[in-house]
């Protein structure tokens, strides 16, 4: 079984991201051969002109959303820790999109389904990292994370001593 | 077809009545869209002489055919076309940002909006349901105030709004309208046009796809222009952004300054765009689609200003500092803020009030006048106060705010000298009498004084001409210009990334075939291109513009550059003028009088419209 440390999910870097929605549209272009943020499993939110984000799934340890399901449409998988969602089974109740903290899950317009990031299983890799033109996605495990931050602190730390 | 939506909604504000109409195919082939299509959609829905403040006046907002697909920049425009307050022709202003993507979704190639509502409201548009709603709680609110109560009203933070601030309410002619609260639609004030319908707002959610005729090549196609648009062709806008312009015009002496007193500024370090971008730039920011991202956001973090938040670009940098004689960057940021806030073009606010400061500094406006603000070239502070009385009309605000030529009309005592501005629209940040290709395609610009109808005046800057002198040729190189900026402006892209089509209009044609799936040639969209020029003149033309008034400001015309070095003394004669203009029209196919003749517009296929010059083009 693989570790859940091993798990990789879609980071954003919020000093970089500009919010230009090239993802959403990368997105829904791979996902549903159209132009449509809408359909998009990853979403910008822009609070003010300097605070830009891009928020998708975070595959999250205990996932709130497979919890909240009453019919057992969600399930993660063990691999990769993505949300897997039976669409048979789902019957568009939205408790899964209640759940999620971070609105990553949503509820299709046209399929009345949820749906949500699956990383692009079917294409190897996220194609809204490919084509992000700020490089401000990556995939990473919460590991990687971690030590970003912690290098990142401690880089800040020594030049303030410089100082 | 695909990128068309085929369908128009028509909003009639007098009744509350709307309806979609088909979109006129043919229209669309011969006109692209946004401002060639919206001009003609305008033509067709208004009288000879209307009153641009008046119900009459149609107030058209046009998408492009790749609006809403993921074409960097091309996604992402809209353009508003009326008759303008300003200068009485064509009326014209472009803005990005995701208010014209979420139009094309919801459906529509355009929106034209008639008559004048009772009460003010504003236009909802979720898809196919259409409504009018009341805005008496949006009134006096600026437009990022506006989009956030619009946002709570409907409780859906995805909308996207386009909204005027106080000074389009009370119809201030340099008033703009402003979508995603800081991109602007920002010359010609239109904003005064959408007040005097009592429109506030206009909010979008649109949920279809947008699909393309030939998606795997268009994506190929995408992925080509994002590196393009990360490499040295957009280099200036994703690092400095266009305040960079600061130091290269003062350096080639073409930046006016203290109301085209000189043509270049001595403080000019203290406000460059290098300045700008250490002490105040926060974050750059993009439009819809765009891996470009030119939106430079400058943070006050102390200071009198402490707070202030103002996009910053070198036209509205230059207007409220160097043109006005002021030397601090926090209160030209903070004058730029004003301005947004109420819904006001910088550049023209920062022109006539560079126009104010000299009329005090010459005593034709007294301390009295100006309402005991001390208006001398430099202040500062007079800046932000003036500003601020132009945004809420009171006092001597209510005499500039519609613009340095009604401003000029009212004072009198020749301060019309004073007064910089071609066809009514005021001066932008390039000395016309050292750049003369430049100062020919300002003169004929069909929406008065403006960079942006052709790029000229990076001809003479880069020195790929003699730019002191005036010469047959002229002509040529700014009608090709103005033919690419107007299919940039039809498609609709912004015009920061014209560099990046190396292929100029044969790649713009091959944008157009994928995107529609409709066969196109390089030749076919320059036709269409001349086209459009052409129809701009048709509407100056029954508006009753003419050869004269395709002239330039006064001082250009009468006051030599008096900074030393190589421009010194540098002046464009009537003679001089005279000359390229002849060259220009010439070129264009239109008679002396700059009327285009029946053959070119037979020939361009236009010959629904030759009635205009019916007795004229003789």
């Amino acid at each position: 079984m693989v570790k859940i440390h091993e798990r990789k999910f879609v980071s954003v870097d919020t000093e970089k991201c500009v919010g230009c929605q090239t993802c959403e549209y990368a997105c829904s272009f791979t996902k549903e051969k159209a132009f449509n943020p809408m359909k998009s499993r990853i979403r910008v939110v822009r609070i003010n002109q300097v605070a830009n984000m891009a928020v998708t799934c975070r595959l999250c340890e205990d996932p709130a959303c497979v919890a909240a399901c009453p019919r057992d449409a969600l399930t993660q998988s063990e691999e990769t820790g993505a949300i897997m969602i039976d669409k048979d089974k789902c019957n568009g109740c939205g408790w899964c999109i209640e759940a999620c903290d971070y609105g990553a899950m949503m509820l299709h317009p046209e399929t009345k389904t949820v749906y949500v990031c699956d990383l692009c299983k079917d294409q190897g890799e996220p194609q809204c990292i490919k084509w992000c033109p700020e490089e401000a996605l990556t995939l990473v495990t919460s590991d990687v994370l971690a030590q970003k931050a912690r290098i990142g602190a401690v880089k800040k730390l020594f030049q303030e001593k410089k100082k | 077809m695909f990128g068309y939506a085929g369908k128009i909604l028509i909003v009639d504000l007098d009744t509350g009545r709307t309806h979609t109409e088909p979109l006129n195919m043919d229209y669309a082939k011969k006109y692209i869209g946004g401002l060639g299509l919206g001009m003609r959609l305008w033509l067709d829905s208004t009288k000879q002489g209307v009153d641009p403040l008046s119900a009459e006046n149609t107030l058209v907002l046009a998408l492009g055919p790749v609006s809403g697909t993921m074409f960097p920049t091309g996604g992402n425009g809209h353009a508003f076309i009326a008759k303008s307050p300003e200068t009485f022709g064509v009326g014209e202003a472009v803005s990005h940002g995701t208010f014209g993507a979420e139009l094309k979704r919801a459906g529509y190639d355009a929106v034209i909006l008639t008559g004048k509502s009772e009460k003010p409201v504003y236009l909802w548009i979720d898809d196919d349901s259409v409504q009018l709603l009341d805005a008496a709680n949006l009134i006096g609110k600026s437009p990022s105030e506006t989009e956030e109560a619009i946002k709570d009203e409907l409780g859906d933070y995805y909308v996207r709004v386009a909204s005027i601030g106080l000074a389009g309410e009370k119809q201030s002619r340099i008033a703009c309208i402003i979508n995603e609260k800081t991109r602007a639609a920002g010359r010609t004030g239109l904003g005064a046009v959408m007040g005097s319908k009592n429109l506030k707002a206009i909010a979008v959610r649109g949920t279809h796809d947008i699909t393309v005729a030939k998606p795997n090549e268009f994506m190929d196609m995408v992925k080509e222009f994002h590196e393009r648009m990360k490499g040295p062709a957009t280099q200036k806008y994703r690092t400095l952004g266009t305040v960079e312009n600061v130091l290269i015009n003062n350096t080639l002496c073409c930046m006016p300054t203290r109301n085209y007193s000189s043509a270049r500024f001595e403080d000019a370090e203290q406000v460059s765009g290098e300045a700008v971008n250490e002490n105040y730039v926060a974050k750059i920011i993009a439009c819809n689609s765009c891996p470009m991202r030119c939106e430079h956001e400058a943070v006050i973090r102390e200071g009198p200003y402490k707070g202030t938040m103002a996009r910053i670009e070198y036209e509205s940098l230059w207007a409220l500092g160097p043109y006005c004689g002021v030397n601090r960057l926090d209160a030209i940021i903070k004058a730029a803020e004003i301005c947004t806030y109420y819904g006001m073009d910088a550049q023209s606010a920062g022109v006539t009030i560079g126009f104010a400061m000299e009329c005090h500094e010459k005593g034709i406006l007294s301390h009295d006048d100006l309402g005991g603000i001390d208006a001398h070239f430099g202040n500062a502070d007079a800046l932000v106060a003036l500003v601020e009385k132009m945004g809420k009309r009171e006092g001597i605000g209510a005499v500039l705010a519609d613009g340095v030529k009604a401003a000029a009309g009212k004072i009198g005592r020749e301060s019309e000298k004073l007064a910089q501005h071609i066809k009514g629209l005021e001066v932008t940040g390039y000395d016309l009498r050292c750049l003369k290709t430049a100062a020919l395609s300002f003169a004929v610009s069909f929406r008065g004084a403006d960079h942006t109808r052709s790029s000229a005046y990076a001809v003479d800057m880069k020195g790929k001409v003699d730019r002191l002198k005036a010469e047959r040729g002229r002509g040529k190189l700014v009608k090709d210009l103005e033919d690419i900026y107007s299919l940039l402006d039809s498609f609709i892209v912004c015009k920061n990334a014209k560099a990046t089509f190396y292929k100029e209009i044969a790649e713009l044609a091959k944008l157009y075939r994928l995107v529609t799936g409709e066969d196109t040639s390089a030749e076919e969209l320059s036709r269409a291109a001349e086209r459009i020029n052409t129809l701009a003149r048709l509407i100056n033309i029954r508006e009753g513009l003419s050869r004269k008034d395709d002239s330039l400001p006064w001082k250009v015309m009468n006051v030599p550059i008096p900074d030393d070095g190589p421009v010194k003394g540098a002046i464009v004669t009537q003679d001089e003028l005279d000359l390229m203009l002849d060259d220009y029209y010439e070129t264009r196919g239109w008679t002396f009088e700059g009327v285009p003749k029946i053959a070119k517009l037979k020939e361009l296929g236009m010959d629904e419209l030759t009635a205009l010059v019916a007795g004229k083009e003789a």
